[in-house]
């Protein structure tokens, strides 16, 4: 006592406490710990009490004990020396004629991860173990995997993990689900660990003949009991096709479950079995069960709502099929939260087909006039999807976007004018009577990815547009307060103008390439300037082909990720994983050591996702060539959302390469008899501009490859944006 | 698997928090408000469920409080958060309101709850009729010690044995909630049926029960056509006491019943539905100076039957001022908090419609930031007692029990609004004339 006594104070709250603790009378000590836990709970620091409510451990009555209990699990670890004073009362409980007691001891013994006591533990849990009580079962098979958790040797030498092998044949259905609760979290713990191989005694293999068992226990135990039955099932192996079908027909009632976890449950054990069932009519009929109870989920609070979104976005992704007929159901509700909202937009655009482009759109229309600006650009951001996904609406949502166009709302002007750009490149030449609306917006666009957009799609038309000159040189006098994006495109659009229409631009072309070489700060902008600039000189017919080519056409991507990570994430479903579309080994740490090395763990884990993503996008075999299409990376931190899912294929890849041959075939003399004509340049500007030249290129690398638009913008523009270009300097140097 | 779950106040201070396993430390509670702020300031949705520097934060929002749940693990996540949801019931219906008082009165049962209801971070017993029998707020007068009722690990997990009561009765609530969306221009864009049957059930001893509905597939199944329609569940979803694989195989509902009330299924159609009370509204808008409604409401179900207490919503701008209301029956009134104003109607019979005007003033200064005007849909609250939409009925309902009383069935049916019965306004003035009939 002294020891403590030292420590303590004489007056102040703790000295009051300590005085109550020990008092003569139940009641007062009773008040006192409870005002000790009220303490504990807001914050205050109440360790050193512990001698003095140690003492209280020992009472008839229950809720006393309880708070004690939950005292020491609190405080276990800062008194280590003194917990060995607890275990007798520990021990003793666990004999205790009342299951409550008995069940509470050997619950609480397990959190209390002080290494003297877990020593203590094991008699008497070998004890509960075997309990006549099933509550006490249940508790105490939980308590192995605590033991696990904290001496893993504890459990191998004393035969727990046996034990509970045996124990998945109680006669309790909820006892077997805690033991199937136990041997998957000891299997979890013991996989964490590096070192484990698969034939450790802690890895849980589901046999067929737990099988059976977890199968019988399903219909019997409470819903969280099923929850953990349903993760197990969907570890097992099936054998053949036929056990495959048999556990699919035993888990479909489950769909039944009010509890959405249990659903959720059914349908990761349904989608992974059913990749054995060659049985069409029989994945037909499983697909079909699948689709109510999915859409019912959507009738629970917002939260669970959006896991189930969340979830509901991969199976379409894998099964397009399975809510074909139920795009209505994702419609908004008013008063749904903004997350939910934007996952069922998502959803929406999937399930978009031709039969319900005209209800997708009015609804769309609808959230474009809604007030949470975010919600508004997503909801336009999906008519465009829309536009390029069905060809057959694209019209009706160009009409949408114009009638949004019309109300004159800055915001959504602008995101249109950007939606308009990917529908002119899925569609060209199609809607150009379009272009003279969006050009009378143009003072209205103060965001850089509008001015971008609409700059490209006067480029792009300009041989149509007869004041194209006029509205290009807008943005060429304010070139240099322009963001860089708007900087690239504005060069592009011009060089574009001038390859249409030589005869008017030429001062216009003249002047953005000398304000890009010589004003301009983004080695990119000059670096384009000066790619177009060479070009010009040398062979305006390979401009044309390089700066007019033609652009293979964008598409959707029907999936977000690549499909084996797809696969992977569909055995995961209602996990974190499923939830984030990310595999587990990008968020998670490694193991229990988690908190601790997670700094470690997250570049452990990224350089393993980049290893994995390189794989995959091998594996994929596409995209390979494309420098600039982001969008794929399975574990890529900004998720293609919006029309960042809009793929570029096979990007520019012919451009790049013309331009490549021509500079590397392009000998000396020809650049020379280029200048000499002077078909474009002045020749008062030439030296300046191609020492800048000359310069530009000495300070950038030999492979200057423009850092690609930002993934929302989903649409790399400009096919030169790609070029690689490989200049001998001392070409330039002889030059003059 | 929650590490550690911990309620907290809006400002993400924790009020009560309990650590099931050691792998979280509980200092990552408080960063989880900042976090979220961070995510909100980089322009993105603050999800449910988010992860940074390997923590998952999952959590819910009940009232002004959050109920948050750490995991570092891939974790079940609909699992963590329906838990948090169910804990959230549980303690309503320990505290009748959840809120940051009654957390701060309550603390030592929280604890216990939090102990039960979760071990080692994985769900045990959540029924909170079951709780309530060992975990009582008042366990000092108890001079018996209780124990574990079997119920917490029976296969019957939700009824205790040894009831009695000396009448034996049950009731039946059929309740039909029909949520639907009507577009500008008058059509039904999206519209569902959920529909619940809740029972009382006070009934001795461990009885069985077996419930009969005019469910189209088992009328099939067995054969039989019933006198009248049948109906198609499209979802349904039992309480945990009714046999799913019973179910599965031949349609039968049978079930040992909890002791008093529960709902014991629900289902959904996603047929469509003809709006059973129908509003439309004439706005007209004079920016600047007034604006005029003009709304028409029709209850378009059978004569014989009556909507009680209709309540329509018909939003305002949120700066107008002095209202003046004319209805032809029924009472108005304006409700300035919800920016609306209420039409109320005790009594509207079957077939009928009425009219009613609402005038408003409007400010002559209009603040320039909002050029997006807040159009929220006009919602409707009613309820239609005697008639369902689906047709639903109760066929029989089987009480057997060992000691073979006689047992009455009492069965009510009711339709009302779900949760989202909303007409969308006309975008501009007149935009959707009221035709006239």
């Amino acid at each position: 006592m002294n020891v403590f006594a030292r420590a303590a104070p004489k007056k102040g709250e703790n000295f009051e406490l300590r005085a109550d603790l020990n008092s003569e009378y139940r009641d007062k000590r009773k008040d006192a710990i409870k005002r000790v836990i009220a303490n504990m709970t807001v914050g205050k620091d109440v360790s050193g009490l512990f001698p003095d409510v140690l003492k209280n451990m020992q009472t008839e009555d229950i809720e006393q004990k309880k708070l004690v209990y939950l005292y020491l699990i609190n405080y276990a670890k800062t008194q280590p020396e003194l917990v060995i004073l607890a275990v007798n009362t520990f021990v003793k409980d666990s004999d205790d004629p009342n299951p409550l007691i008995r069940a509470l001891a050997i619950r609480t013994m397990g959190c209390i991860r002080v290494e003297k006591i877990i020593d203590y533990l094991c008699d008497p849990l070998q004890k509960c173990l075997r309990d006549e009580s099933p509550y006490v079962r249940k508790t105490a098979a939980l308590c192995v995997a605590k033991l696990y958790d904290l001496k893993p040797e504890l459990v191998l030498e004393n035969g727990f993990l046996e034990q509970l092998h045996e124990m998945i044949g109680d006669s309790n259905p909820m006892v077997v689900a805690n033991t199937i609760t136990a041997l998957s979290d000891i299997h979890a713990t013991a996989t964490a660990l590096p070192s484990t191989s698969s034939s450790d005694p802690a890895v849980f293999h589901v046999t067929s003949s737990i099988l059976s068992k977890l199968l019988i226990a399903l219909n019997e135990c409470s819903e969280w009991g099923r929850v953990a039955l349903l993760s197990a099932l969907a570890r097992y192996e099936a054998q053949d096709e036929k056990e495959s079908e048999h556990i699919c027909e035993r888990v479909v009632p489950q769909f039944q479950h009010v509890n959405g976890s249990v659903v959720l449950g059914a349908v990761r054990v349904v989608m992974i079995h059913m990749r054995n069932v060659r049985r069409e009519e029989l994945t037909k009929q499983l697909v079909r069960k699948m689709a109510p109870p999915l859409v019912t989920l959507l009738s629970s609070p917002p939260e669970v709502q959006w896991v189930a979104l969340r979830n509901i976005n991969l199976l379409l992704q894998k099964r397009p099929d399975i809510l074909q007929n139920d795009i209505r159901v994702f419609f908004c509700k008013y008063n749904d939260p903004l997350y939910v909202k934007v996952e069922k937009l998502d959803i929406m655009i999937r399930l978009a087909s031709e039969n319900n482009v005209d209800a997708l759109l009015s609804e769309l229309k609808e959230y474009a006039s809604e007030v949470d600006v975010d919600f508004v650009r997503r909801s336009i951001k999906a008519i465009g999807q829309t536009a390029v996904k069905i060809e057959a609406g694209a019209e009706r949502c160009v009409n949408v976007l114009l009638d949004l166009i019309s109300t004159r709302v800055s915001y959504v002007v602008q995101e249109a004018v950007v939606v308009m750009k990917d529908i002119f490149r899925k569609y060209p030449q199609t809607y150009e009577g379009v272009i003279p609306t969006l050009c009378a917006n143009l003072e209205e666009l103060d965001e850089p990815e509008a001015k971008a957009s609409l700059i490209w799609i006067i480029g792009e038309y300009a041989n149509k547009i007869d004041n194209a000159d006029e509205l290009l040189g807008i943005f060429v006098d304010t070139f240099t307060d322009e963001a860089y994006p708007v900087q690239l495109q504005t060069l592009t659009a011009v060089v574009k103008l001038f390859l249409y229409k030589p005869d008017t631009s030429q001062g216009i072309v003249q002047r953005i390439l000398n304000t890009a070489t010589k004003d301009c700060d983004s080695p990119d902008v000059r670096d384009r300037a000066y790619i177009y600039w060479r070009l010009l000189s040398t062979d305006p017919g390979a401009a044309k082909s390089v700066v007019l080519a033609h652009r293979p056409p964008i598409e959707l991507p029907l999936t977000t990720v690549s499909p084996g990570l797809l696969n992977e994430l569909l055995s995961e479903i209602s996990s974190l994983a499923s939830v984030y579309h990310k595999p587990a080994e990008t968020f998670i740490g490694q193991g229990r050591a988690g908190a601790e090395l997670i700094k470690k763990g997250d570049d452990l884990s990224d350089s393993r996702a980049a290893t994995q993503k390189a794989l995959q996008t091998v594996a994929a075999g596409q995209h390979t060539e494309n420098l600039l299409d982001f969008d794929d990376e399975p574990g890529s931190d900004s998720q293609p959302t919006g029309l960042a899912a809009t793929q570029i294929l096979q990007q520019a890849s012919p451009a790049a390469n013309n331009l490549l041959m021509g500079t590397s075939t392009n000998p000396l003399d020809d650049l020379v008899s280029i200048f000499g004509s002077a078909s474009m340049s002045a020749p008062a500007d030439a030296p300046v501009a191609s020492n800048s030249f000359g310069s530009g290129f000495g300070a950038s690398p030999t492979l200057v490859a423009s850092p690609p638009l930002p993934a929302q913008n989903g649409l790399v523009i400009s096919p030169s944006t790609a070029s690689a270009i490989q200049s001998p300097q001392e070409d330039l140097l002889g030059l003059f | 698997m929650a590490s550690l779950i911990a309620i907290l106040d809006l400002k993400g201070k924790p009020l009560i928090q309990r650590s099931y396993r050691d792998d979280v430390p509980s200092s990552y509670i408080e960063r989880f408000l900042p976090l979220m702020l961070e995510i909100e300031e980089e322009g993105q949705q603050v999800t449910p469920c988010f992860t940074n520097e390997g923590i998952n934060y999952m959590h819910i929002r009940h009232s002004n409080l959050y109920l948050l749940a750490l995991s570092c693990r891939n974790s079940n996540a609909a699992e963590i958060i329906l838990i948090l949801h169910r804990l959230s019931q549980v303690l309503v219906e320990y505290f009748k309101e959840l809120e940051e008082e009654s957390i701060r009165d309550n603390f030592v049962i929280i604890y216990e709850l939090l102990d039960e209801m979760v071990d080692f971070g994985y769900p045990q017993t959540t029924e909170s009729k079951i709780l309530q029998e060992y975990i009582t707020q008042e366990s000092h007068k108890l001079e018996v010690q209780v124990r574990p009722p079997m119920a917490a690990t029976n296969a019957v997990s939700w009824r205790s044995e040894g009831i009695f009561y000396r009448k034996n009765e049950v009731f039946l609530d059929v309740i039909e909630s029909v949520n639907l969306l009507v577009n500008s221009n008058g059509n039904v864009v999206r519209s569902e049926i959920l529909g619940a049957v809740k029972m009382k059930c006070y009934l001795s001893g461990m009885p069985e029960l077996r419930l009969g509905l005019n469910d189209k597939v088992m009328l099939e199944t067995a054969g039989r056509t019933s006198r009248g329609k049948s109906i198609e569940l499209e979802d349904v979803k039992f309480h945990q006491c009714v046999r799913l694989s019973r179910f599965e195989n031949d349609r039968t509902i049978s079930f040992i019943p909890p002791d008093g009330e529960f709902e014991l299924m629900s289902y959904r159609l996603s047929q469509s539905v003809k709006p059973l009370v129908w509003v439309e509204a004439a706005i007209e808008n004079y920016k600047g100076s007034r604006v005029e409604y003009m709304v028409k409401v029709r209850a378009q179900f059978k004569r014989r039957s009556t909507a009680n207490n209709v309540e329509i919503y018909v939003p305002v701008p949120d700066d107008a001022d002095s209202p003046k209301f004319r209805a032809a029956t029924g009472t108005v009134h304006y409700a300035p908090d919800k920016s609306a104003f209420v039409w109320k109607i005790k009594q509207l019979a079957g077939g009928r419609d009425f009219l009613m005007r609402a005038h408003f003033g409007l400010p002559s200064v209009k603040s320039e930031s909002d050029s997006m005007e807040r159009r929220p849909p006009i919602t409707v609250k009613f309820e239609i007692p005697y008639f369902t939409v689906s047709g639903i009925q109760v066929r029989y309902l089987k009480i057997v029990d060992k000691s073979g009383y006689q047992a009455l069935p009492w069965v009510r049916y009711i339709t009302q609004n779900g949760d989202d019965y909303s007409l969308r306004t006309a975008l501009d003035k007149g935009a959707a004339p009221i035709v006239p009939m």
